[in-house]
């Protein structure tokens, strides 16, 4: 609980057991179908009509963050794989989108402005020119991060690189990717990255009634991925998965080949930032390497941290929480934001190092009755709930 | 059974989905109102502008001045009785050099703060990203700082130089002065690689040669190879568009390998009095920046202008190019907004043409067409004291062409 403080990036998470034995099955389907059904009401109902456009294309963007956290709470929480280059899925994903978006945005035979102005190209690059089908470019928004995932991943787990070396690995690829991006400025927009993104399959997306859709897709595509990453984690996978976290070599001696059961998950995550990158594209109407790099990799992570990875719902509220104080410091503060975030996270590491889906964890414990907490330690973290 | 229970979820899932998709059912035509722009507020006694500048991140350094000047004209504009009667009102939002947090503060200034107009961004990746926020939203974006040229928005008024009132009469110097080879030096984004484009362009028509062309990544500061090559090529006179840090190691690389500005002149057009305080006057005595605007420049106005800035941040601040483009473009703005005796943009956007302001650099005028202004070409000299002198001027204010259609060498360029 709080009283450990763990090292985030080197020490196993807390084990936590695959399923709770206190709670019976039917209790625990109930619990989730109404969960989802909280959070469909709460994405569907109450944010569209409590916020204001602006507000709301605002959480479609946080809500993409979110999904690009639902995959590293699976790979990182779950998995052990400290993934500090999602990144680069993010971007394949959303450099996907975008291209096939300004394809049609620029009409049929037509090259997108930023490539008559930078590149002086004659015709469109080869590349390019699959992206104009939606039939290929959609499902490359997902597609083309697993394979590169799984290319990677193929070559680094069964060398049995793990660790900071994995990390490493992982922000090295970030980082060429971001160098490559750049370079190609003619092709690829370089620091512009690909802007001023006007339709999204024959919908204008300056009118507000197509923003709203955009975050209807966003929120529905959130909750499925949730399901998904709630089904893999209750199957027997996902027990082998936290198996591999906990101890590699035990799940190897025992007939298993932890590589492939890393792969999955790593490839998983990878689609999943894909996806984010696709449907960030629609919500925010550009793509860049300053989306992609070190720095916002890091970030990623960071979400997933705050709001605790190794739990289903942890990471999404996490990355929420995280890209929401962004937002709201800096409005409050433009000029001392960045110091008050460093203390939201170290504050949150340092006494929370479960995230702050410990918080309910404790609470759920709380109600059953069951391992009481000290007095003052629910005190403690209750406050810091209210303040947070 | 878990297997079951997942599937059931999942399509439950993949249903909502599907409903969400159909019951949102965007609208494919737009009947033209419902993007229309959001009007500023102009209610209450004061009138809002935004200030979109990096207060944190690596542009932050360069990006605080000129929010600093902006602020000074807006202290003084207030002193003197404010626009059309009413006060102005600054809401800042700090960009954090991440080109889609300028989109989403740009979004915030205009549809939640309701502000009149926009000043700020720099680097022109965080131009590119706010320029779509503008013009769907139909706001004022003015942007001070010299860029690549080829874009005009009918929403943003550029006030510092394009490339015709930078670069071109920057190489018009250097050919006058009878270099007949150049070597380009960049860091790696837009700026630079477009500029180089227009540099080879005109090299070539002039009967210049380019030796050879580098980039190295914002923020590098590896140039040992990059001044080997520089030194070996032999070349009459460097043109340089690295920008920040970078340029603080390549001129340390450039002494070092005994290059000097009597041997091979380098000519900077992202070096202004700020940046020469932090690459160190030792490393660039001699050498040539191309700008519009030094703290020297002579003419009552820039007095005015400069000791009312070291009066408000202090004496060893000095004024840059940069930073003055920022505090010409908010009297632009209360000028435009007095002719049109309103603050509706598209009022504002009609009274611009023809306005005139005697400017630190000058007396500047707004070119309507192009929503750019007409301003002197200048290259300086980096004295020992960290200041720049002026050794030519175009003389006469240079009328903007961003996408450089009057000079026939550009012809392929745009």
């Amino acid at each position: 609980m709080t009283a450990v403080v763990r090292d985030p990036v080197t020490a196993d998470p807390a084990p936590i057991p695959p399923s709770r034995p206190t709670a019976g099955p039917s209790r625990h389907r109930f619990r989730a179908a109404a969960g989802f059904a909280f959070g469909a009401a709460l994405l569907f109902a109450v944010a569209p009509l409590a916020l204001s456009d602006f507000r709301l294309s605002l959480l479609a963007k946080y809500l993409c963050v979110a999904m690009v956290a639902v995959g590293i709470g699976l790979a990182w929480g779950r998995g052990g794989m400290l993934t500090l280059g999602q990144g680069v899925f993010f971007g394949l994903g959303g450099y996907a989108m975008a291209m096939h978006l300004k394809l049609a945005d620029a009409g049929p035979g037509n090259m997108p402005d930023f490539m008559l102005l930078y590149g002086q190209l004659d015709e469109l690059p080869l590349w390019w020119r699959p992206f104009a089908s939606p039939w290929f470019a959609l499902p490359a928004t997902v597609l083309l991060p697993m394979a590169v995932a799984f290319v990677l991943g193929s070559l680094v787990f069964r060398r049995r690189v793990r660790g900071a070396y994995f990390a490493i690995l992982s922000q090295a690829l970030a980082a060429a990717m971001v160098i490559l991006l750049i370079g190609q400025q003619g092709t690829t927009g370089g620091t512009n990255g690909l802007t001023d993104i006007q339709g999204f399959f024959g919908y204008d997306l300056d009118d507000p009634v197509n923003q709203r859709m955009v975050y209807f897709i966003i929120a529905g595509t959130l909750l499925a991925l949730l399901a998904l990453a709630r089904h893999l984690i209750q199957s027997r996978y996902g027990e082998l998965l936290v198996a591999v976290r906990d101890s590699e070599e035990r799940v190897r001696f025992l007939g298993y080949d932890p590589a492939t059961v890393k792969l999955v998950a790593y490839v998983v995550a990878a689609g999943m930032a894909g996806l984010a990158g696709a449907l960030f594209v629609p919500a925010v109407g550009i793509i860049s390497p300053a989306l992609i790099g070190i720095v916002p990799s890091i970030e990623f992570v960071i979400g997933v941290a705050v709001g605790g990875r190794a739990t289903l719902l942890g990471p999404v509220l996490g990355a929420v929480a995280v890209a929401w104080a962004r937002t709201a410091l800096s409005e409050r503060f433009p000029g001392t934001w960045t110091y008050l975030q460093g203390l939201l996270f170290v504050v949150v590491v340092a006494f929370l190092p479960g995230g702050l889906a410990s918080l309910v964890g404790l609470a759920r414990r709380r109600d059953d009755g069951a391992a009481r907490p000290r007095r003052f330690g629910r005190l403690r973290l209750r406050r810091r709930e209210e303040s947070a | 059974m878990t297997l079951i229970r997942g599937r059931r979820i999942l399509a439950g899932a993949m249903t909502l989905v599907a409903a969400a998709a159909l019951a949102a059912c965007g609208s494919k035509t737009t009947d033209g109102n419902t993007s229309a722009g959001v009007a500023a507020d102009v209610s209450g006694d004061t009138v809002k502008v935004g200030l979109l500048n990096s207060l944190s991140g690596t542009m932050a350094i360069s990006e605080v001045t000129v929010r600093d000047s902006i602020m000074l004209a807006i202290e003084e504009i207030n002193a003197a009785g404010g626009v059309l009667g009413k006060k102005i009102e600054p809401v800042g939002e700090d960009g954090a050099s991440d080109w889609p947090t300028f989109a989403e503060k740009a979004e915030k200034l205009i549809r939640e703060d309701r502000v009149a107009a926009v000043f700020g961004c720099w680097t022109s990746a965080s131009r590119k990203a706010v320029k779509p926020v503008f013009e769907k939203n139909k706001a004022l974006l003015f942007y001070p700082v010299q860029y690549e040229g080829l874009e005009q928005s009918p929403y943003i008024f550029y006030t510092g130089a394009t490339t015709n009132q930078q670069i071109v009469p920057g190489l018009d110097y250097l050919k006058a002065q009878g270099a007949k080879s150049l070597y380009l030096v960049g860091s790696d984004y837009v700026f630079p690689r477009t500029a180089n484009k227009i540099i080879k362009a005109y090299a070539e028509a002039n009967g210049m040669k380019v030796l050879g062309e580098d980039y190295a990544p914002l923020g590098s500061t590896e140039f040992g190879t990059i001044t080997n090559k520089v030194k070996s090529s032999g070349a009459d006179a460097v043109f340089n568009t690295l920008n920040g840090d970078s340029n603080v190691a390549f001129f340390k690389e450039y002494k070092s390998a005994g290059l000097t500005a009597a041997t091979m002149p380098v000519v900077s057009v992202s070096i202004a009095e700020e940046e020469v305080k932090s690459i160190g006057t030792q490393y660039l005595e001699g050498q040539l920046t191309a700008w519009n605007y030094y703290q020297t420049t002579p003419g009552a106005a820039n007095e005015k202008f400069v000791a009312a800035y070291k009066a408000k941040y202090g004496a060893d601040k000095p004024t840059s190019d940069p930073m003055e483009a920022a505090y010409v473009s908010v009297y632009l703005w209360k000028a435009m907004v007095e002719k049109a005796g309103a603050f509706d943009v598209e009022k504002v956007r009609e009274a611009a043409d023809g306005i005139t302001f005697e400017a630190p650099e000058g007396l500047v005028t707004v070119d309507g067409a192009t929503q750019h202004i007409a301003k002197t070409a200048r290259v300086g000299k980096v004295g020992a004291d960290g200041l720049i002198t002026e050794v030519w001027n175009s003389g006469e204010p240079i009328t903007p062409d961003p996408y450089l259609k009057s000079y026939p060498w550009a012809g392929g360029l745009s």
